[in-house]
């Protein structure tokens, strides 16, 4: 369970959210709506402990965030506008930094061929274009082998079979127990899996 | 395409996958690999190094006895110098490519991730200064017992150096053109070791026992070695934020 017990967060002279509070069960989604500048992005680094709100908690089985995280009892992976990627290694020598991070080294060329990486797996990151640099950063997700998914705008750059595929990717997450938190202006298909809506930006 | 998330270690997830010793080389030999390839970035401070040293017999006299007594100054002036031109470049591309923001989201401590950046960064920038000094030096005739201590203040004294400067660089990861604000934060913070290491090549050269400013280089590295880290790992998490 992934609960935020009455977050508030200023950006300047700009309330971004106040008093905000949700929660979600195991095997579900939250998927933050917004326009442009509604905060979507910001509450996904406040989740994922980056930034620290003015006032309130976020509690993972509930007991506090960061120190679950610390302690090794909940595993997520972060997936933000920059892929973290370094752009001097290949597709093949960054993902497999984060699968021996994860402990499945493994499974890097597997998961390569799935995100349909294979051919360009030996290229160097700076050459990839805007949507394999997102199908790597989701490749990295995949390896993550992480309970919580913080995507933001996991289908930005991706074509039709990308955006299908982050949907059955996230589908298959949720079925298999995990959760995930997803900022994006369009909807998204998880499939039967559960999904609470939180608008931002009213 | 078939789609697969997790093998079944989510059960298992209460220990994170690696030891710290295998984490520490896992990181230590990624940030290697890619100071090797941007290796103009990491030629950049041995080649000011190079520099400076060189100019200034130019500018000054040839003489062999005004070299020599200038030689422990100089050459420690001209490491720190190019220490702080390489430390900008220590955090700065992991917060622009996003690589910071996955460091924090891991399981592991961030001090000790810090540190084998801070070693990856010293090993690709301060080694190549160490190992040319003992060269360059010969050019302003010292001899070989001060050449030694010369060597061993560096070993001692560089290291020490980029891990101040990772404080530094955590501070500063974050703001535009920096540059000289983080010259400003270091460079006091670095003038014991610049004190000591050109005091102990010194002695040295006038025939003195030079063990007492080198045991005080090793216990300034120990203490570096054992708070920069921290200090640093909350630095970084106000600059990523």
């Amino acid at each position: 369970m992934l609960a935020g017990a009455s977050l508030t967060l200023w950006r300047g002279t700009t309330c971004l959210f106040e008093a905000l509070s949700f929660s979600l069960p195991v095997g579900s989604a939250l998927l933050i709506e917004g326009p442009n500048g509604a905060g979507k992005t910001t509450l996904l680094r406040v989740i994922a402990g980056l930034t620290q709100p003015e006032s309130g908690s976020v509690t993972w089985q509930g007991s506090d965030f960061r120190q679950q995280l610390q302690s090794g009892r909940l595993r997520l992976t972060f997936s933000g506008h920059s892929p973290g990627l370094k752009p001097e290694l290949t597709t093949r020598e960054n993902l497999r930094f984060f699968a021996q991070l994860a402990g499945q080294p493994a499974r890097v060329s597997e998961v390569l061929d799935a995100t349909g990486l294979g051919a360009c797996a030996d290229l160097d990151v700076r050459l990839l274009s805007a949507g394999q640099k997102r199908r790597a950063a989701l490749a990295r997700v995949l390896l993550s082998a992480a309970d919580l998914w913080l995507l933001d705008e996991p289908q930005t750059n991706l074509d039709t079979a990308g955006r299908r595929f982050v949907e059955q990717a996230l589908a298959a997450h949720l079925a298999d127990g995990g959760t995930a938190v997803v900022a994006a202006h369009q909807s998204l298909d998880f499939g039967s899996a559960p999904v609470t809506r939180l608008a931002l930006g009213n | 395409m078939a789609v697969r998330t997790d093998t079944g270690s989510r059960d298992a997830a209460a220990e994170p996958a690696l030891g710290l010793l295998t984490l520490f080389w896992v990181i230590l030999a990624r940030d290697l690999r890619v100071g090797l390839r941007r290796w103009t970035d990491a030629s950049n401070s041995a080649l000011f190094f190079i520099l400076v040293v060189t100019l200034f017999p130019l500018a000054l006299s040839p003489k062999a006895e005004q070299l020599r007594m200038i030689a422990p100054g100089v050459l420690w002036i001209a490491a720190l110098l190019a220490t702080l031109l390489s430390l900008q470049l220590l955090f700065r591309s992991d917060l622009e490519d996003g690589t910071l923001e996955q460091l924090l989201t891991l399981p592991y401590p961030l001090g000790w991730m810090l540190l084998a950046k801070t070693l990856a960064h010293w090993i690709i920038t301060g080694m190549p200064v160490v190992l040319m000094a003992p060269i360059l030096a010969i050019t302003y005739h010292l001899p070989a017992t001060a050449l030694a201590v010369l060597t061993l203040s560096l070993l001692l004294g560089t290291p020490t150096l980029s891990l101040l400067g990772s404080i530094g660089a955590a501070l500063t990861a974050g703001l535009r053109g920096a540059g000289v604000l983080l010259v400003f934060i270091v460079a006091p913070l670095m003038l014991p070791v610049l004190i000591l290491g050109a005091r102990a090549t010194d002695l040295a050269l006038g025939g003195e026992d030079p063990t007492g400013p080198l045991y005080l280089l090793g216990a300034l590295l120990v203490l570096a070695l054992s708070l920069a880290p921290i200090v640093a790992a909350g630095a970084i998490r106000v600059s990523a934020d």
